[in-house]
């Protein structure tokens, strides 16, 4: 996995609640079986219209927000399907760090999963920065994970707050599966207090 | 602390193998089900680290999500759509995972076929690559959808690394009004604590009005949950579960079904258990409910109006409401019963079980669809539809003028062709009113099935138990 330690570019903004998944990526990039350039069809009908010509309003489409690498975004963001797509079109787009006030549950998992830094702010804070985000000659921001700020275009910095285990996990691009694998006589030792206890839950 | 305990904590507590120092914690997963959209990173990665299925036994997989409702057994014609499909059943042959074949009676939507199988069974972890896994909480089962790491990683470990949610608890009591279904309690339910409302908990949805309802019923309430924000939805097993699961292919057989049943006795919550966050609802006032917006929170009763966003509380709100009515194409205040629909959709793993297809029919029964309306059902399994050809329901709709299509997803997600055209408005008893979810630019009303087959006959949306009969 990817270690996430230090982020700097433009901040977009996206003042919306409730963004799904289907919103971050649609359907039509959901049945190919190869993560590659998913990054295009990141917030695919936000950015083009119906001929697939780039909408000029939408922020994406914006200097300097066409590289940007961090998200502002509304409350419960990435809400909705499970799709991993979600974050795999935010990293491909060049997105590591979304700021919102609360994130899904699953959305929050998987991006751990991919090296992807989910900062939570209370709402007035985010709103703070989604008013920086908003100016493009304010937009730069500079997360660095290890000390746990966001510095800001004008020097300032935010802290945030995150649990040891993913700030753990991200800093060092740990793969839980290899951890995992490491545990496989407690597995056992479970699954053989199970079968005693259960014997039809193993076919 | 307290030593009572909710069905929750002794689900989860009976399912640690380690606990781990950053608090998180090893689960144990009884039961994997999996699809070809979300399966495929986790065996290619499990192919290139030679890394085998840990136990296969306690697979299943199905195709659903991408493949067509017409002309069942010939190749299907999107080349993204056939590959996706092809690698799931190449990966089930090389990893022995037991997959039901598209052609199988048995084939139908993963979170229908997990009940029928009698693979979904009270007291047991069951996942899924998909945020619907949800609705197999009905058996009183720990059930929650996951990312493709997490579908590998239980692959390769049977286990996940989990923080523990926290309990809440959802209470209906009272009788439903006669007409007044599970996902109209369920849509309510959304409307009352909002999408994020459930976010870090697990739902246990208690009360009178829970009980009364039929395993196909709770299956509805438990499947949106995620809508709610909360990955799992439970209701404790009962005597309408144990009967559900009898017999099935998968369940529990002889000398295992009484212990079993010894078994599960033992999981509902304590009486007097603490809950993290309590809500509860009075099932009488509940009336059937139409989506009016993008998002399932934004829902109103059949008699009552589209918001007007001058009202609303602040202006965070305000701006999500009138985004929603310029996507939706509605005004302020207007009567939800004045919005008129071009299609209508039933099926998907909401509403797509025997007890929705009865529903429909009855509804169709001696009627017609309304001109210009065209509407589609999709049974959930290939099992539902053979039991609703038996029952003669499939003639009833057909005569009616809906089609009667072969079982998947289809318009829940519009991935297999069945979509919505830019502007179309339907009735759906799907699950997501999200954008674009049928069809880009297309506009999802979610409703019951019975709700659903009102509006296609009238055109639109009508309070099912005021249709002349
Ligand atoms: S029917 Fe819809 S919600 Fe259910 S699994 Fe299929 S796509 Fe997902």
């Amino acid at each position: 996995m990817k270690k996430f330690t230090t982020l700097s570019g433009p901040a977009a903004p996206l003042p919306m609640i409730n963004v799904d998944t289907d919103q971050i990526i649609p359907k039509q990039y959901l049945s190919a079986i190869t993560r590659a350039g998913l990054g295009k069809g990141l917030f695919h009908d936000f950015r083009y219209d119906m001929e697939d010509k780039e909408k000029p309003d939408f922020v994406l489409n914006r200097e300097p927000y066409r590289n940007a690498k961090i998200l502002i975004a509304g409350d419960n963001f990435a809400c909705g399907s499970s799709r991993e797509h979600a974050p795999w079109s935010l990293d491909d787009f060049g997105i590591r760090c979304v700021i919102a006030p609360g994130f899904a549950d699953i959305f929050f998992n998987n991006c751990t999963k991919n090296g992807l830094l989910l900062i939570v702010l209370e709402e007035a804070k985010v709103n703070e920065l989604m008013a920086l985000a908003d100016n493009p000659q304010a937009c730069e921001m500079a997360v660095d994970l290890e000390a746990q700020t966001i510095t800001l275009a004008d020097g300032a910095t935010v802290t945030f707050e995150i649990e040891a285990s993913r700030k753990h996990r991200l800093l060092n691009g740990l793969d839980d599966i290899e951890i995992t694998l490491q545990k496989g006589a407690e597995i056992g030792a479970f699954e053989a207090k199970q079968k005693a206890a259960l014997p039809w839950l193993y076919r | 602390m307290s030593t009572r305990k909710t069905l929750f904590d002794k689900i989860w507590e009976s399912h640690v193998v380690a606990e781990n120092d950053d608090g998180t914690s090893l689960l144990y997963i009884d039961m994997h089900l999996t699809h070809e959209v979300t399966s495929w990173p986790g065996f290619e990665s499990m192919r290139n680290n030679d890394r085998p299925v840990r136990r296969p036994d306690a697979v299943l997989a199905v195709p659903d999500h991408v493949i067509p409702t017409t002309n069942r057994g010939e190749r299907i014609e999107d080349d993204q759509a056939r590959v996706q499909f092809e690698t799931l059943v190449k990966n089930c042959a090389d990893f022995n995972v037991p997959l039901i074949p598209l052609m199988d009676e048995r084939q139908g939507i993963v979170h229908i076929i997990g009940p029928e199988q009698g693979a979904t069974q009270p007291g047991i972890t069951l996942v899924c690559g998909d945020s619907h896994t949800a609705t197999h909480g009905a058996f009183g089962c720990l059930a929650f959808g996951i990312g493709s790491s997490e579908v590998e990683h239980v692959l390769s470990t049977q286990t996940l690394v989990q923080k523990r949610p926290k309990n809440m608890r959802v209470s209906v009591d009272g009788d439903l009004p006669l007409g007044v279904t599970g996902k109209d309690m369920i849509l309510a339910i959304i409307g009352a604590i909002g999408t994020a409302g459930g976010t870090g908990h697990v739902i246990e949805y208690v009360g009178s009005a829970i009980r009364a309802l039929s395993m196909e019923g709770r299956m509805t309430v438990c499947n949106m949950t995620i809508e709610g924000g909360a990955r799992a939805g439970l209701i404790a097993a009962d005597e309408t579960t144990f009967a559900y699961v009898k017999g099935r292919p998968m369940a529990p057989k002889d000398g295992d079904w009484d212990a079993a049943l010894d078994y599960w006795r033992s999981l509902p919550s304590d009486p007097g258990a603490a809950y993290d966050k309590e809500v509860s609802l009075d099932a009488e006032a509940i009336a059937p409910q139409v989506t009016w917006g993008t998002s399932p929170e934004d829902v109103a009763p059949i008699d009552g109006r589209v918001p007007d966003p001058a009202a609303a509380a602040d202006d965070k709100q305000k701006n999500a409401i009138q985004q929603a009515l310029d996507y939706m194409d509605l005004k302020a205040n207007q009567p939800i019963a004045d919005i008129k629909i071009d299609r209508a959709f039933i099926g998907s793993c909401t509403n797509g079980r025997i007890e929705d297809m009865r529903a429909a029919a009855e509804v169709a029964k001696g009627r017609t669809l309304a001109a210009g309306v065209s509407a589609m059902v999709v049974p959930g399994s290939g099992l539902v539809k053979a039991q609703a050809e038996a029952e003669g329901l499939d003639k009833i709709l057909v005569a009616a003028g809906f089609e009667w299509r072969d079982p998947g997803c289809s318009m829940c997600i519009a991935m297999n062709g069945d979509m919505l055209q830019p502007g179309e408005r339907c009735a759906s008893t799907s699950n997501r009113n999200f954008r674009g979810r049928q069809g880009r630019d297309g506009r999802t009303h979610l409703v019951s099935p019975a709700m659903a087959v009102a509006a296609a006959i009238e055109g639109h949306f009508v309070d099912v138990r005021e249709l002349a009969s």
